[in-house]
């Protein structure tokens, strides 16, 4: 079998990619092969799946529809086990192969496990990252349930927050010595840690597991846990064991040029599994969020097709609530900082070199965005009237001529 | 495709178009009913400083962020060019308002996303904050 376009994973970067190719190309058959039994959904709403706030159906990220109407052929349940670059071939776990002429590696992120001691004396233990783990995970509490998260990143968080209400207690761990090391600071991070206390969740910071005996965690300060269910949240790391055995280039994840093409010819890569360039560090990330997965696999698949697209802008940022507080981050927290405190909200802006590097928002994050597109644009701040902005963002901070263009034209 | 534009030197800031705007989209029929003692939720803004006003709504752009942002796939560009919202796919994490560059994605009375539509999927028909705009500072119109 041969098909113009072969993507593996079918993650939102999949969709992407699709979209990019169908903008150039209307016809070329496009291979949808993907490992989970499910069409794409909404990874980042497992969670709130299991509070309620969405539904199977709802969670699908395109409708059903889109498949057939953009000519894709979808391969669930089917996992690619090697792709040859020479042959232009991928071999899948049926034991068929297909042939490409341009392949799109979308292969996500696999969860991290540190070698905990004794992990395999553990019954009742989960990962956070898939449907079938959150559906499995729902069928393995009850209203009594001890559950024990490790790990207190985004993932472990919106877990917690997911089972809210449906267990018996829920206590996270963390060797940092706050929540959300990877986007927050110690101080913004406290706000978020007063609310999750206050919802009844136990934090213990600082400290990790050193060994676990069936439902005991040992900790490295010698302090103990009891659970009856275990959620490992540590983190993720890309899944680059299909382009890494092809001979591929990987540093921190798959690497890729600005079009998204790997080192390998014809072979593109987006999303969880690749490193970006983050323009705020000047340094190579690997940027495992949504956004930055949509626009990488749209952007493959427009060069895929032929036609011609650039990726060359990617900035970190998260937008997510807990209990109802919002947080609001966006590139790096070097430089200059502009701290405002206002009643119910922390902001601190970065500013390096004349420009916004990024900022932290705890509470009313309202159009954050104009703080955000500062920073995607390296708007040198000097042309605006950064002063007026750093309490409430407005385009009011731009001259009458820029706003002309952007309220009086096509954008 | 048919926009609304704002022009700032006609603009008087007297927030019809915001009243206008939260009146159309309340599904009431009686303005006093759907605004009389209540917080209001506009699609359109307006802003002032220093003798400055001007109004911001979804921009519609051609290439929109917000819809490659959001997390729920609640956001799409139709093919009539319309950037729409799915309020019930919605989960309220508010990353398209993160990423905005105009700042027009606001937020409901649940805390959820909310934008212009364009008063195409209300029943006023034809965008509500530009009909009533006493000075015409806002229109809808084709423009490239
Ligand atoms: C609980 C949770 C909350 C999150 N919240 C947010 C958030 O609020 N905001 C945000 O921006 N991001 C969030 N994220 C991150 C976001 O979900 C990811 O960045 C995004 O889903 C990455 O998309 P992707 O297409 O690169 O990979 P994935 O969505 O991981 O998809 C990869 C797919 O490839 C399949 N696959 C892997 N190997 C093979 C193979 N060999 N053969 C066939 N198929 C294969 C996998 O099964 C999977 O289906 C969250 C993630 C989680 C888990």
């Amino acid at each position: 079998m041969i098909s113009k376009y072969v993507i593996i994973g079918g993650g939102v970067a999949s969709t992407g990619c699709i979209e990019g190719i169908r903008k150039v190309d209307p016809s070329g058959g496009i291979t949808l092969i993907t490992a989970e039994p499910y069409l794409t959904y909404c990874r980042p709403l497992i969670s709130y799946l299991l509070e309620g706030k969405t539904t199977l159906e709802k969670m699908l990220y395109r409708p059903e529809s889109f498949y057939e109407k953009n000519g894709v052929r979808v391969m669930l349940a089917t996992k690619s086990e090697r792709i040859d670059p020479e042959r232009k071939t991928v071999m899948l776990s049926d034991g068929t192969s297909i042939g490409y002429e341009k392949l799109l590696c979308a292969t996500g992120s696999v969860p991290f496990v540190p070698p905990f001691e004794g992990l395999d004396t553990v019954k009742s233990k989960f990962s956070f990252l898939t449907l079938d783990d959150a559906l499995e995970l729902e069928r393995a509490i009850t209203p009594e349930s001890r559950v024990f998260i490790v790990g207190a990143g985004l993932i472990g968080l919106k877990c917690a927050e997911g089972i809210h209400g449906r267990v018996g207690s829920i206590t996270v761990c963390d060797l940092a010595p706050q929540v959300l090391a990877s986007i927050l600071d110690s101080d913004s991070a406290n706000i978020v840690e007063e609310t999750l206390q206050s919802h009844g969740i136990n934090l213990i910071l600082g400290d990790t597991v050193a060994k676990f005996e069936e439902n005991v965690a040992i900790l490295q300060s010698g302090a103990s846990v009891e659970f009856d269910v275990l959620v490992l949240a540590v983190g993720v790391r890309p899944n680059v064991a299909l382009v890494r055995d092809a001979g591929g280039k990987i540093g921190r994840g798959i690497i890729v040029d600005d079009t998204m093409l790997t080192s390998l010819p014809d072979v593109y890569a987006a999303g969880d599994c690749t490193e970006s360039f983050d323009i705020t560090s000047s340094s190579s990330r690997v940027l495992a969020i949504l956004p930055n997965a949509y626009m990488q696999g749209e952007c493959a698949g427009i060069n895929m097709a032929e036609g011609y697209s650039s990726y060359a802008n990617a900035v970190p940022m998260n937008s997510v609530g807990f209990f109802g507080l919002h947080i609001a981050t966006a590139g790096t927290y070097t430089g200059e900082l502009h701290e405002i405190r206002t009643l119910g909200c922390l902001k601190k802006l970065y500013v390096n070199e004349g420009r916004l590097v990024g900022f932290i928002i705890i509470g009313d994050t309202t159009r954050a965005g104009i703080y955000t597109s500062l920073i995607r644009n390296k708007t040198p701040l000097d042309e605006i009237d950064f002063e007026l902005i750093k309490n409430y963002p407005s385009l009011m901070a731009f001259s009458g001529n820029s706003r002309l263009k952007m309220l009086g034209g096509v954008v | 495709m048919k926009r609304v534009y704002v022009n700032e030197k006609w603009c008087l800031g007297c927030r019809l178009c915001e009243y206008n705007c939260a009146f159309a989209n309340s599904g009431e029929k009686d303005m006093v009913k759907a605004l009389k003692g209540k917080k209001i939720y506009p699609r359109i803004r307006v802003d002032e400083h220093d003798g400055i006003t001007f109004a911001v709504s979804c921009r519609h752009c051609e290439d929109p962020i917000c819809v490659k942002s959001c997390i729920a796939g609640a956001l799409s560009k139709e093919g009539d060019g319309m950037v729409k919202l799915d309020r019930t796919k919605c989960v309220g994490c508010l990353t398209c308002v993160l990423v905005c560059p105009y700042g027009a994605v606001v937020q409901d009375e649940r805390g959820a996303a909310l934008k212009c539509e364009l008063c195409l999927t209300n029943t006023a028909g034809y965008p509500a904050c530009v009909k009533g705009c006493p000075n015409a500072a806002i229109v809808y119109e084709e423009r490239d």
